[in-house]
């Protein structure tokens, strides 16, 4: 069985956003970027899944600048076994992503697509779902477990006020949750060999892929600086504030 | 907070290193660029604050415990050396041949940093794994190395340095162990060693020892000195661990710092069943031992490095957190806004990023030394090696205990009390200048060995390249100010250091004063040229490379008199230290 994981190249976690001063978008100018949380994951419960004897292949596949090169190289240390980067300068939106995942899931003849349930830089939390509606196969969201059996795949998902356990015909979309797996460190000989494993290059146009435009970026603006709290004597005047001040109830 | 590794300062320095000595040129280095050395100083970063960093303060808190011949390493030491050890990190910089992943030292450096800043204590078994193996390359016969490396290198087994008897400290040639020769051609050893780093513990199936020892004809003194391979349990035909080789350890040091590192007692055939084997040639045992320490001092700076660097992630987090006093309209502040603290924090800053990149330097040069063809270039880098190791040893041990105690001072009153950790940095820190050849060693290998034994060949060259920086912009402040630091030098060398007539006792007497002048000319030197890269990409990004000009600014007003200071102490013939009767 081939895996297909999605790795996005995004701002590291530790790092301090700043916005660009003429509120365009966040300032990415010599910002140390990383593998985005969620698809470490994917990438994690691939190799387990390779590991296992279950999965194939695991084949890494990021749209992005060729600067996702080096996450591509990063998921290749962790054990993904070939990389595919469909290059594109501009930010690609979320249906564009699917559109190209949809094309590789056919082209690879990929069983299982594994995502991060949302990149920590624009938060859609939308490739997965539309995924799975561009190839009308099954989804399973949220991933907290995932096991695969003959011909299916039992995804828990963390839903709200508890677990649900969705059981999916292959090939499948899993998208993945915080709770899913502890990613590995890399270990310094694989980093090594990442450097001499494939990692192909291709276009939208290559993929026949057509980008349409649905999403205009208006402005980004920091959020507002926190303000100093204030004493209220009863419990009275807390409800008033609540209710004339904040305007929350 | 815990340690995180400074990606961009440290990226961008092993670039310039890299750079500067123009190691894209070496044919052996072709496969090790800087993109490799990014990708892995950030896996390398992830093992740090993920793994390391975490358990620095329980090492500190808990320390290992000892009994009946036994030493316990703290909660999680034992897992995180299996994982140091299944991730590879162990065999970084040594021969693939024997399972290493042999990397060249300019990415090798930055690594190690990483492991220094986030847990001292922990990692210091992977210097003793370096060394060790170093010396087996050299000096081991062809079954020594088969018997051992592959195990050193892997992490499966680990080194111990017995070098330190009660009475043979710095004097290593007063000291006492006996090797006895075998009719089978091996050794028996006996007699007591201190201070052995790792010399026993519970992280590895076995313990390598190497053990400088005394064969009953040798000559007397350090020209007397073997060295020995003493494995805790002897090694069987199938490489497998045997018989136990009457190795015990008879107690642990209660130390000011490094609690998570055991410093062992070791008692060498109390049964006259304690079998070595001879490394090398029958008294050349320190020759070997200087592989080791010439490293070990170089590792040792880069302590010095990552401990400071330690100690100002803490001191900033803490001054942007900690609200005291006010600005003139009343408003409350951090204490950051205050000039002296941030003072003390850019002592802390400018101090560590030049000696980081002083130490990046000293990585790449000696990849050139090792994998150069040029003989000259390899020479010539050897000479520099030698020249900076006794500076970088010394300066960034002694410049860590003072920035540990400005750390301390940032936190004021809290910096005393042991639950913020900057303390432990402090404590850490002390044994720095001390081991590996303390200060006072380092000042004299480099007054007499570097410089007046060569007539002062190589100091000049050193002062040649750094006039080269100071010219390229001679209306600069700070150019101006390192430049007249240079006249002084040249000054001092000529009527002190270099005079056929100094006397040596007034001579030892201010060779601490005159390391030290040269460690801070050297850093000013780093921060210049540093400076003069920055202001070519300032437009990539302002701000960090502003912050670097501003470096070397508060440097040169600073920190860079101090060692112009220094040097006045060096000139000055009646200094008292002869005059004083004790």
């Amino acid at each position: 069985m081939k895996v297909l994981v999605g790795v996005k190249r995004v701002i590291d976690y530790n790092v301090k956003v700043r916005v660009k001063s003429d509120n365009t978008d966040v300032d990415l100018s010599n910002t140390k970027m990383a593998i985005n949380p969620f698809c470490e994951i994917a990438v994690e419960e691939a190799i387990r899944l390779k590991e296992a004897g279950i999965a194939t292949e695991v084949i890494a596949v990021s749209v992005g600048s060729s600067a996702s090169q080096e996450q591509l190289r990063t998921a290749m240390a962790l054990g993904a076994d070939r990389a595919i980067l469909v290059e594109t300068e501009d930010t690609a939106e979320p249906l564009t992503v699917a559109k190209t995942f949809a094309k590789l899931m056919a082209d690879e003849g990929a069983e299982l697509v594994i995502l991060g349930k949302q990149s920590i830089d624009s938060d859609n939390n939308q490739v997965g779902q539309m995924l799975a509606a561009l190839t009308k196969r099954p989804q399973g969201t949220f991933a907290s477990n995932v096991s695969v059996e003959a011909g299916h795949v039992a995804v828990t998902r963390e839903i709200d006020g508890g677990l649900r356990t969705v059981k999916l015909a292959l090939p499948a979309i899993v998208t993945t949750d915080l709770r899913l797996n502890e990613p590995r460190f890399a270990k310094l000989p694989d980093i090594m060999k990442a450097k001499r494993k494939p990692l192909e290059t291709k276009t939208f146009a290559d993929l026949g892929v057509e980008v349409k435009q649905h999403i205009q970026l208006d402005k980004v603006e920091a959020p507002a600086a926190r303000q100093g709290g204030v004493k209220v004597g009863s419990v009275d005047e807390l409800i008033q504030k609540l209710k004339d001040e904040a305007k929350v109830i | 907070m815990s340690y995180q590794a400074p990606y961009k300062d440290m990226q961008w320095l092993v670039e310039q290193a890299y750079q500067t000595q123009q190691l894209g040129n070496l044919e052996s280095l072709q496969d090790f660029d800087l993109d490799l050395a990014n990708a892995i100083i950030d896996e390398a970063s992830k093992f740090a604050s993920g793994v390391l960093a975490p358990l620095n303060m329980v090492g500190d808190e808990e320390g290992c415990t000892f009994s009946d011949g036994q030493v316990t390493t703290p909660t999680g030491w034992k897992d995180a050396y299996a994982q140091f050890r299944d991730s590879g990190w162990i065999g970084l910089a040594l021969p693939e041949e024997y399972g290493g992943q042999g990397l060249p030292k300019y990415i090798a450096q930055p690594v190690n940093e990483m492991w220094l800043s986030s847990n001292l204590a922990f990692v210091m078994f992977a210097a003793l794994a370096q060394g060790g193996s170093e010396i087996l390359l050299k000096f081991g016969s062809d079954e020594l190395k088969a018997r051992y490396l592959t195990q050193i290198v892997t992490g499966e087994w680990t080194v111990a340095m017995a070098l330190t008897e009660p009475n043979a400290g710095s004097d290593l040639g007063a000291l006492t162990t006996k090797a006895i020769p075998q009719a089978d051609g091996t050794y028996q050893i006996k007699g007591q060693k201190i201070y052995i780093t790792y010399g026993e513990h519970d992280m590895a199936e076995n313990i390598v020892h190497l053990v400088l020892a005394r064969t009953p004809d040798a000559p007397a003194g350090s020209r007397g000195l073997s060295l020995f391979a003493v494995p805790k349990y002897r090694v069987n035909e199938d490489g497998s661990c045997g018989e136990f080789n009457d190795i015990r350890c008879t107690g642990i040091e209660h130390k000011t710092g490094l609690h998570g590192s055991p410093t062992c007692s070791i008692s060498y055939g109390d049964n006259d069943n304690c079998v070595g084997e001879l490394i090398g040639n029958l008294n050349q045992g320190l020759m070997a031992m200087f592989v080791l320490m010439n490293e070990a001092r170089l590792s040792c700076g880069m302590q010095g490095v990552g401990l400071s660097e330690l100690a100002f992630q803490k001191a900033l987090q803490y001054s942007k957190e900690r609200v005291q006093g006010a600005r003139a309209d009343g408003q409350r502040v951090a204490i950051l806004e205050h000039p002296d603290v941030k003072r003390m924090l850019l002592n802390l800053r400018s101090e560590s990023f030049a000696l980081r990149s002083l130490g990046y330097q000293i990585a790449a040069l000696i990849d050139v030394s090792e994998q150069s063809d040029d003989a000259e270039a390899v020479k010539a880098a050897e000479k520099r090696i030698a020249l900076l190791t006794p500076i970088f040893k010394g300066f960034a041990t002694e410049q860590a205990n003072e920035l540990a105690g400005d750390a301390v001072q940032v936190f004021g009153g809290m910096g005393f009390v042991e639950e913020t950790g900057i303390a432990q940095v402090m404590r850490d820190a002390r044994i720095t200048t001390i081991y590996e050849g303390t200060t006072g060693i380092q000042a004299k290998d480099l007054l007499h060995r570097k410089i007046r034994v060569d007539q002062g060949r190589c100091i000049s060259e050193l002062m040649a390249d750094i006039r080269d920086v100071v010219e390229k912009s001679p209306d600069s402040v700070v150019n101006q100010r390192l430049g007249q630091a240079l006249n002084q030098l040249a000054h001092v060398l000529d009527s002190t250091i270099l005079n056929p007539s100094a006397e040596l006792a007034q001579l030892d007497a201010v060779a601490v004063p005159f390391l030290n002048a040269l460690g801070g000319i050297c850093c000013a030197w780093q921060l210049v040229e540093l400076a003069q890269r920055a202001q070519v990409s300032k437009a990539e990004d302002e701000v960090f490379f502003g912050n670097v000009v501003a470096l070397a600014e508060f440097y040169s007003a600073y920190k860079l008199p101090q060692a112009q200071a220094a040097l006045t102490t060096v000139i000055d013939e009646q200094n008292g230290v002869g005059n004083y009767e004790f």
